[in-house]
């Protein structure tokens, strides 16, 4: 290339016209997710305008070639692709929550150790207030992102224990908001100019991590759809407002993108929850609730069944549905439903399935895992299409779910799901409950629904009986 | 015009983008959606490079290498994954290792 076309290219109106095509092509690529058959190109186009961003972005760095710079910059690309690319292959469809968990929060760490950079960069003034308070902004959430999305990730994988961890009574509250507070005055302090500003700086990043773990800890497994997806909205936010203090116009507009999907996903979860936001991030659910766990003390009996048994309702009814849950995914069960189905569907009995919006442990969990197994997705159905359709269907099959199907959301006011949309299973002829144990499910929650004379409980390891049932449904 | 007011405006109307264009995604893509948009805000990886020339001893270069190797691994595994994921979707079948390992957690900075 001539020396003339190597200055052009490294003009910033190259480079920003590069951004333009960048973000123009992250845009058209979201849009593509709006269809199951445009969404694998979607996803590569958003890729290619990355590439792009990445690329303009390098062009730049010609001032300072020879200073090694570009050696580190490779260094860190080398890592991070030698971490992620076997994660992101090698990652089970039931162990997706945490790793969508992990890759968010390790894009907050990069955001709260990119503004610490910048403020290193302007000790001792010279900075405009309004860009401090944006790079602010992001080194707080990005450090909250960081820190929670860990604790996410480690209650999803089971490193830590999934049940709500806390203070007791409001102390939680008080500890949190104080930190906050904290967080906000040390930045106030730090953009009016202070002295200490090295150690200011790393004062808010230890306080909001502490703040992070502090608010994801109290958070039960059940709530985890909305947390991921609020923290998603987190790191978005932060990573355009980080944009801002860079001066850098595709950071700021892929940050807005996720901002806005992540609030937006959040809300979804908490409407079908029925629950505020601030009150799951408040965290706890279920927490009091659980401790006496009283299944059949009260003189309440369940009905248990075989898999003959089920096997010969299921192989007579016309119409079954299947209702999975996150105890499926735990199972690993859903290529075994998958078998089952087309056993069924063998047999001239229609299926579907219903799927409740906050099923597993992020939005639309059980979509991927039926579609991991092949599963048709005309054939999953949303709760709202589903629930006039109960009273029509003969054998309801309930695997691995329980909160989304507990009648006490929409009869029993003294319930602590009271309100929640739920799945209307106890409308159908009958219902076939696949479970461990009676244990009660994650939010700790009776369920009327196992008591129901309809309901028939059938224990053991959901891919194990899944199985079974195939094999007798096989043999009618 | 001022260029923060610009940038601002930028960032609003980005917003409004957005929201558009979430809001049609169809809950069965919301893990997806999800994992994707995830892979999106690895754009941060931006600030990292741009730093990088900057900065000057040890514990900044130390940290935005890690600030880059962050950003990158939650681009490309981000990208990844949702790719195959909605490969799924496309009713294609693909091999599915059995038994993976777990994530490694890379918290370390």
């Amino acid at each position: 290339m001539t020396a003339l076309g190597t200055v052009f290219l490294q003009t910033k109106d190259f480079i920003y016209a590069a951004y333009i095509v960048a973000f123009a092509l992250l845009i058209y690529g979201m849009t593509g997710l709006t269809g199951p058959k445009t969404a694998v190109r979607g996803n590569k186009i958003a890729a290619v305008g990355m590439a792009i961003a990445v690329v303009a972005t390098l062009l730049r760095e010609h001032e300072f070639s020879g200073s090694g710079t570009v050696w580190l910059i490779l260094l860190g690309v080398v890592i991070g692709t030698a971490v992620g690319v076997p994660a992101a292959l090698k990652v089970r469809m039931t162990a997706m929550p945490q790793m969508v968990a992990l890759f968010n929060g390790v894009g907050g760490g990069a955001v709260a150790l990119i503004a610490w950079i910048e403020f290193r960069h302007h000790f001792g003034g010279g900075y405009p207030l309004r860009v401090e308070i944006f790079e602010l902004f992001g080194a707080i959430v990005g450090s909250i992102s960081f820190w929670g999305s860990n604790i996410a990730f480690g209650k999803l994988q089971e490193i830590l224990p999934s049940r709500p961890i806390k203070l007791p009574g409001r102390a939680q509250t008080v500890v949190n908001v104080g930190l906050f507070l904290v967080a906000v005055a040390s930045a106030i302090v730090l953009s009016s100019g202070t002295h200490s500003q090295a150690l200011f700086i790393l004062g808010i990043l230890v306080v909001s991590a502490i703040l992070g773990n502090l608010v994801v800890l109290p958070i039960g497994g059940a709530d985890m759809p909305v947390v991921i997806s609020l923290l998603n909205a987190f790191t978005g936010l932060s990573a355009a407002a980080t944009g801002v203090g860079l001066d850098n116009p595709v950071m700021i507009v892929a940050g807005m993108i996720v901002g806005a999907s992540g609030t937006i996903l959040t809300n979804l979860m908490a409407k079908a929850m029925n629950r505020s936001v601030p009150a799951i991030v408040a965290g706890g659910f279920g927490g009091e609730v659980s401790a006496p766990v009283s299944a059949s003390s009260d003189g309440r009996s369940y009905r248990s069944t075989s898999a003959q048994d089920v096997a010969i309702q299921l192989a007579y009814a016309r119409q079954v549905v299947v209702a999975p849950g996150y105890g499926m995914a735990v199972a690993q069960a859903q290529h075994a439903v998958r078998a089952l189905e087309k056993a069924l569907e063998a047999k001239g009995v229609i299926v579907k399935y219903a799927i409740h919006p906050v099923a597993g442990r992020m939005p639309g969990h059980m979509n991927v895992l039926l579609a991991e197994a092949d599963v048709p997705y005309d054939l999953l159905r949303e709760m709202d299409d589903i629930n006039p359709e109960f009273p029509r269907t003969d054998v309801t099959l309930v695997i691995g779910a329980n909160d989304v199907t507990n009648p006490a959301a929409e009869s029993d006011p003294g319930s602590p799901i009271y309100g929640m949309p739920s799945l209307e299973v106890d409308r159908s002829a009958a219902v076939v409950v696949l479970k461990r144990s009676m244990a009660s499910g994650f939010a700790g929650i009776d369920n009327p629904l196992f008591y129901d004379p309809k309901t028939s409980m059938l224990f053991g390891d959901a891919k194990a009986s899944v199985t079974e049932l195939t094999a007798e449904v096989q043999a009618l | 015009m001022d260029s923060l007011v610009i940038l601002i405006a930028v960032l609003v109307l980005a917003g409004f983008v957005g929201y558009t264009v979430i809001s049609k995604v169809p809950n069965t893509l919301h893990t997806p959606l999800m994992s994707g948009t995830n892979a999106i805000h690895g754009i941060v990886v931006l600030g990292g490079l741009l730093l990088m020339a900057e900065s000057s001893g040890f514990l900044e270069k130390l940290l935005l290498v890690i600030a880059v190797a962050f950003g990158t691994i939650n681009v490309v595994g981000g990208f990844l994954v949702t790719d195959r994921m909605l490969e799924m979707f496309k009713g294609k079948r693909r091999e599915e290792p059995a038994a993976a390992p777990k994530p490694d957690g890379s918290e370390g900075s």
